[in-house]
């Protein structure tokens, strides 16, 4: 097995929301026990639904949480070089040291980051200014050779944000959010908000800035045809666990729970009239999980033993891990036309 | 409803304190029906008693009890604000749930009257009011007078909500589902403008008891019905402080203060519930 | 018989303030028909901005036509304007919406919906014969009343309430469902059962659908005929198939192009599609004519029309 370098381990991750209102506590176990590792220069996509937690996940590997949300075990470890930090173990200073320097964010709503009062250029100096503590003539020749870089005019710095398109505003905070060469990026859901033809131009940007930059990316979306296109490595959520790991052509073209199986099948794709099946049942209630695996009541495959216990997340080929107790039954449910076995 | 409340009562303690002050004075103007003398008599007991355990908040210049003539005195202010608050509520409600749904020509001409009534000068008006019409001047009058008054800030404040649920998918579902524009505004957006009504319903109280006390130690209102204006004005009108009649005066502030600061704490606490967010949270939502 | 007849249909909307006179043209000379007794599935393809959603709100009567005229069943929708004409309208004409969560008051039962669409727009007045026929809208969609009485719109997943929304449109029987994005926000795993049941109620209750989207995939899964739409215009309008396998329009080109194929997963090129072509043809082509081709579609070419 190859050996990778780790820029992220994460290990037996619980962050669960804890609400307190009039009395009434409910514990929402939004992300239950996740182990998983990033690895440098790679894109790592993270897939699932409302509800899967994914959402929570990002915000504590950004370490960005707040109450009511808390780590209630597990830890998380950054390796930037030789700098070894646990962001909820090291001091405020010293996460702030990192963050944006090291680790930087892209949102969804363009318009969160960007002051819409403000010309761009303003939002240049506000983020990254200090992060680069470069004199301020250099500090400007760098952002303006990173947007070039990027094919973005530096005039655009002088534009305000609703002058610009929701396209150009979203590569924008891609620029803002890559300007100082961060090693690790999150992306939660940078296309959702975007039309098809922009959100291919934004992709193909996020996409050349990671391989120019040789950062890791998480990438997040439930839109499995991004990740088909993007990710190198995906992680598959559900409710709150991480329901099974691996390499991108492996999962789609060789799936090891019947979850990914189903979401790789239900994508309709053009030149293809044949009928989709939809997966019956809604996905869980994260203070009122299932007991056993959380898929079981939604499961083509389950049986008994599904109901009772919970199917660890197990290796089941290279690189590849897969949290069900019938992993060697899941078939892909979608030949894949354009896959040709020697090129695996 | 109850549910709410009993929570409320039990995580909030403005509220829970805010409760205790209203219920204070609620239960002392209550009081009231078990009177051994009906509120006009002068000289039932010797005046300018200071408190003691046989008159409790002892007695005024004019010979009456002053616990069972401030206990009469505090169901009419209260009554007199609820009087208040309801009016100006079901204008303010109407007028804002119109003006925000039905928009268009009727919201500005709706908007236009409410901008004219927010810029009336009030005390002048009902001064004005106090000339006319003297003696004929009633509780009730009053508390229509200043409920005709008293809306324009709220139906604002109703409007702009009912605006930004104009526009939202479920308004438009509503409409395809053949309801009519009565039963969308007072069934679909009611709910969400009810907690603003209760928040300024409270405030409201506020400002119009204030307002019929400052009437009444001038007084422009009838003097003969007992208030807690009125009993100030009676007071001055006696030189109760001169004269050295002290809880003439002392004991109706006291007592005023406390129903105004449980009243403040209440709408605090109803603010705190108001928060949309909060409540869909708490029914489950969100 | 033509059922709804959109005749050279334009939306202007005023810009700015009193002084600067400007206008926007939302929708400019858009054509189609739907022809009655033959239930189809129309997809109205375009990226925001395109006008689609303007059109969709036009035909339900909700914007009026600045030019031409939609005609829906020998009526014209913009002169319908008393209650009992608009109630008779939406007996056969209702939406459903993009977002099956803001679509109910999360103050209110889901099921009060139905029972007023039951009350007023088929008259109804007994209990029984309400719940019956809510009751059979629900098990169209493959839900039923009981699951759905009392409940509040969180208790639900988002396929379901868009399922619930479905068969409140149902009820009248209306003979033309509009769709805006209805499946853009709901969930993956859940998404294609919304979209299968659209094509059942073409198939088995005899509903023409209108499809509002920009998925491309989703739209070649249902469709029988698209429109595809770019500022306003109408650039490429026909059978579905055809116009999807191979797109003549450079601008339905690149929205093809734009699709993020999954054929290859993890070893996809991803390259930037080409916006220029279609910048160009739009330039040239953007007052252009629609002219009809051989395979049924018309295609928006330059030259004065």
């Amino acid at each position: 097995m190859a050996e990778y370098k780790n820029i992220l381990t994460v290990s037996g991750l619980k962050a669960y929301y804890k609400l307190d209102h009039f009395g009434i506590t409910r514990e929402v176990r939004a992300v239950d026990d996740i182990t998983l590792s990033i690895r440098e220069n790679e894109i790592y996509g993270i897939a699932g639904e409302s509800s899967s937690g994914k959402t929570t996940l990002i915000k504590v590997l950004a370490a960005a949480i707040r109450p009511p949300l808390r780590i209630v075990e597990g830890s998380m470890t950054y390796r930037f070089g030789d700098k070894v930090i646990d962001p909820y173990k090291a001091g405020k200073d010293e996460v702030d040291a990192i963050r944006w320097k090291n680790l930087s964010y892209v949102m969804q709503g363009s318009m969160s980051v960007l002051n819409p009062v403000r010309r761009i250029r303003k939002s240049f100096e506000d983020f990254a200014f200090r992060p680069m503590g470069l004199p301020t003539r250099e500090f400007w020749g760098r952002v303006e050779t990173h947007l070039k870089r990027l094919n973005l005019s530096p005039d655009t710095l002088n534009s305000y944000p609703h002058e610009l398109s929701g396209g150009m505003r979203q590569r924008m905070t891609i620029a803002l959010a890559t300007v100082c060469q961060p090693q690790f990026i999150i992306a939660d859901e940078p296309t959702t908000a975007l039309d098809v033809v922009v959100q291919k131009d934004v992709l193909v940007m996020l996409r050349d800035v990671q391989k120019q930059m040789g950062s890791s990316v998480v990438f997040v979306t439930h839109d499995m045809s991004v990740h088909a296109n993007m990710a190198d490595r995906i992680g598959i959520m559900y409710a709150g666990r991480l329901v099974e790991e691996g390499p991108t052509r492996t999962l789609f073209t060789a799936p090891k729970h019947p979850y990914t199986a189903h979401l790789v099948a239900s994508l309709p794709r053009i030149g293809d009239r044949s009928p989709k099946a939809a997966l019956e049942g809604r996905p869980p209630n994260l203070s009122d999980p299932p007991p056993g695996c959380r898929f079981h009541p939604r499961c083509p495959l389950a049986i008994d033993k599904c109901k009772v216990s919970v199917p660890p997340l197990e290796i089941v080929g290279e690189s590849h891990r897969s949290a069900c107790w019938r992993s060697d039954d899941v078939r892909p449910l979608t030949r894949f036309e354009g896959v040709r076995e020697e090129t695996l | 409803m109850f549910a709410v409340i009993r929570d409320l009562a039990r995580y909030n303690v403005e509220f829970a304190a805010g409760t205790l002050l209203v219920g204070i004075i609620v239960i002392f103007a209550l009081a009231s029906f078990f009177a051994p003398a009906p509120p006009h008599l002068i000289y039932v007991v010797p005046p300018d008693m200071p408190p003691s355990t046989t008159y409790w908040f002892g007695t005024n210049s004019r010979g009456q009890d002053l616990f069972w003539q401030l206990s009469f005195a505090f169901r009419n202010t209260l009554s007199f604000g609820l009087m208040v608050a309801v009016i100006s509520r079901i204008i303010s409600i109407t007028v804002g749930l119109l003006a925000g749904y039905v928009g268009g020509w009727m919201d500005r001409v709706l908007m236009f009257f409410n901008d004219i009534f927010v810029s009336l000068p009030v005390f002048p008006i009902l001064i004005l009011f106090y000339f006319v019409l003297r003696s004929n001047l009633d509780m009730f009058t009053l508390a229509l007078i200043m409920g005709c008054l008293g809306w324009p800030f709220d139906a604002r404040l109703i409007r702009s909500v009912a605006l930004g649920l104009r526009h939202r998918e479920f308004t438009r579902h509503a409409v395809f589902s053949g309801m009519s524009a009565r039963k969308i505004m007072f069934e679909e957006h009611l709910p969400y403008v009810m907690p603003i009504v209760f928040a300024t319903a409270i405030a409201n109280m506020i400002w119009s008891i204030g307002l019929e006390v400052t009437l009444a130690v001038l007084g422009f209102t009838n003097i003969n019905v007992p208030t807690v204006g009125t009993t100030l004005y009676w007071a001055n009108n006696h030189s109760a402080m001169v004269v050295g009649v002290w809880w003439w005066i002392l004991i109706p502030v006291v007592l005023i203060v406390i129903l105004f600061i449980g009243l403040f704490l209440l709408t605090v606490a109803l603010n705190e519930y108001i928060d949309p967010r909060s409540r869909l949270r708490r029914i489950g939502g969100a | 018989m033509t059922l709804l007849n959109v005749d050279k249909v334009g939306k202007r909307f005023p810009m700015g303030g009193i002084l600067s006179r400007r206008h926007v043209d939302a929708v400019v000379d858009v054509s189609f028909a739907l022809e009655a007794g033959r239930p189809e599935i129309l997809t109205i393809i375009g990226e925001s901005g395109s006008g689609k959603t303007t059109l969709a709100r036009m035909i339900l009567g909700l914007e009026t036509p600045t030019e031409g005229a939609i005609v829906f069943d020998g009526q014209s929708v913009a002169d319908i304007r008393s209650r009992a004409a608009r109630l008779d309208f939406m007996r056969r004409v209702q939406p459903v919406f993009q977002n099956p969560f803001e679509a109910f008051n999360p103050l209110k039962q889901v099921d009060r919906y139905l029972e007023a669409t039951a009350r007023t727009l088929l008259g109804l007045k007994d209990r029984t014969a309400i719940d019956a026929a809510m009751d059979d809208a629900l098990q169209k969609v493959g839900l039923s009343l009981r699951e759905i009485k009392g409940r509040f719109a969180h208790e639900l997943s988002g396929g379901q309430l868009q399922r619930v929304a479905i068969a409140r449109a149902l009820i009248p029987n209306p003979s033309l469902l509009i769709a805006d994005e209805p499946v853009s926000m709901v969930d993956a795993s859940l998404r294609m059962s919304i979209v299968n049941l659209l094509r059942d109620l073409r198939t088995n209750l005899n509903v023409t659908v209108i499809y509002i989207t920009h998925d491309l995939a989703t739209a070649y899964y249902f469709s029988d005929r698209i429109i595809i739409m770019q500022k306003g215009h109408v650039v490429e309008q026909g059978p579905a198939r055809v116009i999807l396998d191979t797109p003549e329009h450079p601008y339905s080109q690149l929205l093809k192009a734009s699709v993020l194929a999954i054929d290859n997963p993890g070893r996809g090129e991803l390259e930037l599609a080409d916006r220029s072509v279609a910048e160009l043809a739009w330039s040239q082509t953007g007052q252009g004519r629609l002219v009809e081709r051989a395979d049924g579609r018309s295609v928006r070419v330059a030259g004065s029309g």
